[in-house]
């Protein structure tokens, strides 16, 4: 069954970087195929960056994501840059500290969007005490609600890409996330 | 061990080139290949190897024909606008018969274009590019895993043949990530290197359809490299018309001859196809999922896959055109290897274009709906 996963924030939150995680958990660590992609260009410092991913058991041929099934949201603009093509049904994962909910009651109710909320940001200041690792607090969130990756190809994703030294950090982030859902 | 990875298409191409052993690389950043730059500058020093970053893609371009000719692999990564400037010395890799790789990134144009955003804008170019007669040899990826197993086949076929090698990439290629398996079994063709020979060495005397091994400054033989007509020895001769038709026609036939060798294809669902859609690079990969969406409703729908855009593989084309009514080919441009299939084809199966630019690759549903048109 194909995926399609749509990670969006502003540049220097680190969702390129979950994105890369998650791809690699899946293509390497789960053994099954993931192609990774994301927003190129002049916006995506400072504004709105995405990246997508796309999982499957089968052979990945168009590499894209179209409608995602799963849209996880850490910037209020992004999210609405982003949500338009979200599919009807589909997961909506938002940090709920940096989103203006009722500006997408509508969406989520028209749509009958599966909407969870991960506080990714506040988790990683208050309780890891390190704010830039909200993106693995994130990928956490994302593995439990979605199961599009195992938690054993996660932590090892992690583990392989983060810098060294800061596995234990990373990896209490990632099960801080996991807990919050 | 074989080796397994998650990486971008550049990094992928920077892996290609440095299991190729190639060991000398210069460029000048720019979007979207830069990244196959950052990446041999971090790999080549391990290597043994060196990195320059030019001042300018002239430049590039005459400093891997210097490092060929000094017995390294060499190799450069631009896109369009590099390619435009390299053209005069790529022009000469193929007069002096330098094995060279260029790799070429396409992205939106004319000029500088669209420089985040991808294209198939350059397939002509790296045909016709530089001035006058000439065969050049070109393969187009379309997963990460061919960026890597194509650059390395640019090297075999650069050196095999004496030729400039292009790998025509676009950005969708180069940037996506995916899954990366390097064997280690690669199959590497070595530079063949002349042996001390009594009396006159003639560096250019090579049999009709073929090249001869090339020396390297410094080997201790008498050679001279010129961009003019020359005769075995390497002299100019640009006055004698059957001097030039021999060089020039030999340049040519090295690799026309070798087209079976050279030219390679993927043929899927062809056999009882009454389209058969040919695709080369990225947009392959919206044409599986066309064919499945395609084939669910009933309708037969092949794929063949070009490889190898230079030399047109023209037997494979030909055959297609005598089973199928229609060919479909989707290009990230407006139009232009779908004149060599619709010229191979020859009026025996109506070929339609899908020509699409602004930097997007084409979605199954655009390919799907063109089916569905010509199906009626």
């Amino acid at each position: 069954m194909r995926t399609e996963v749509r990670i969006a924030g502003f540049g220097g939150q680190g969702v390129i970087m979950a994105g890369i995680i998650i791809g690699k958990a899946a293509s390497l660590f789960d053994n099954i195929n993931a192609v990774q992609t994301q927003s190129y260009g002049p916006e995506a410092r400072g504004g709105a960056s995405r990246t997508e991913i796309v999982v499957s058991d089968e052979e990945i041929d168009y590499p894209k994501v179209t409608s995602p099934d799963i849209l996880v949201a850490m910037s209020h603009e992004a999210l609405i840059k982003y949500m338009g093509d979200l599919k009807d049904e589909g997961i909506l994962i938002i940090d709920p500290d940096m989103i203006v909910e009722e500006e997408i009651v509508d969406f989520v109710e028209e749509h009958k969007i599966k909407l969870y909320r991960a506080p990714a940001t506040k988790t990683a200041t208050e309780d890891v005490g390190l704010r830039i690792v909200a993106n693995i607090v994130m990928i956490g969130a994302i593995v439990k609600v979605t199961e599009v990756v195992s938690v054993d190809a996660a932590k090892q994703a992690i583990l392989d890409s983060v810098p060294k030294g800061t596995e234990d950090k990373n990896i209490q982030a990632f099960e801080a996330g996991y807990a919050l859902i | 061990m074989v080796e397994v990875r998650f990486v971008q298409g550049n990094e992928a191409c920077a892996l290609g080139a440095i299991a190729a052993n190639c060991r000398f690389f210069a460029g000048y950043p720019i979007t979207p290949s830069t990244e196959i730059a950052e990446q041999m500058s971090i790999l080549l020093p391990k290597y043994g190897g060196s990195f320059v970053q030019m001042e300018d893609e002239i430049a590039s371009a005459g400093a891997i024909i210097g490092a060929s000719w000094s017995g390294m692999k060499a190799m450069t990564a631009t896109s369009g606008p590099g390619i435009s400037l390299m053209q005069e010395n790529i022009g000469y890799g193929f007069i002096t018969e330098t094995p060279i790789v260029i790799i070429n990134v396409q992205r939106g144009s004319p000029s500088t274009g669209q420089p985040t955003m991808s294209a198939q804008a350059d397939m002509m170019q790296a045909r016709w590019g530089s001035h006058g007669d000439y065969e050049p040899i070109a393969l187009a990826p379309s997963s990460v895993q061919e960026f890597f197993d194509f650059t390395i086949k640019a090297f075999n076929l650069a050196e095999k043949y004496r030729v400039p090698v292009t790998v025509l990439a676009d950005e969708v290629v180069g940037h996506m990530r995916e899954k990366l398996v390097i064997p280690d079994d690669i199959e590497i063709v070595a530079r063949k290197r002349p042996e001390k020979v009594d009396g006159q060495y003639l560096p250019f005397d090579a049999p009709e359809c073929g090249t001869t091994p090339m020396p390297a400054f410094g080997d201790g033989f008498n050679i001279h490299v010129t961009g003019l007509t020359h005769d075995e020895r390497g002299y100019p001769d640009t006055n004698d018309p059957e001097s030039h038709t021999k060089l020039v026609e030999r340049l040519c036939n090295k690799v026309l001859m070798n087209r079976k060798d050279i030219c390679s294809v993927k043929k899927e669902l062809c056999d009882d196809a009454d389209i058969v859609i040919v695709s080369c690079g990225s947009p392959y990969r919206s044409v599986g999922a066309a064919i499945k969406k395609a084939r669910e409703e009933g309708i037969k729908v092949g794929s063949l896959k070009i490889d190898t855009p230079w030399p047109f593989p023209e037997e494979e084309i030909r055959e297609i055109a005598k089973t199928a009514e229609d060919i479909i080919v989707p290009e990230m441009n407006l139009g232009q290897m779908v004149h060599e299939v619709e010229r191979v084809a020859a009026g025996e199966a109506n070929v339609h274009l899908i020509g699409k630019i602004g930097g997007i690759l084409h979605k199954p549903e655009e390919i799907l709906a063109k089916i569905k048109e010509i199906k009626g």
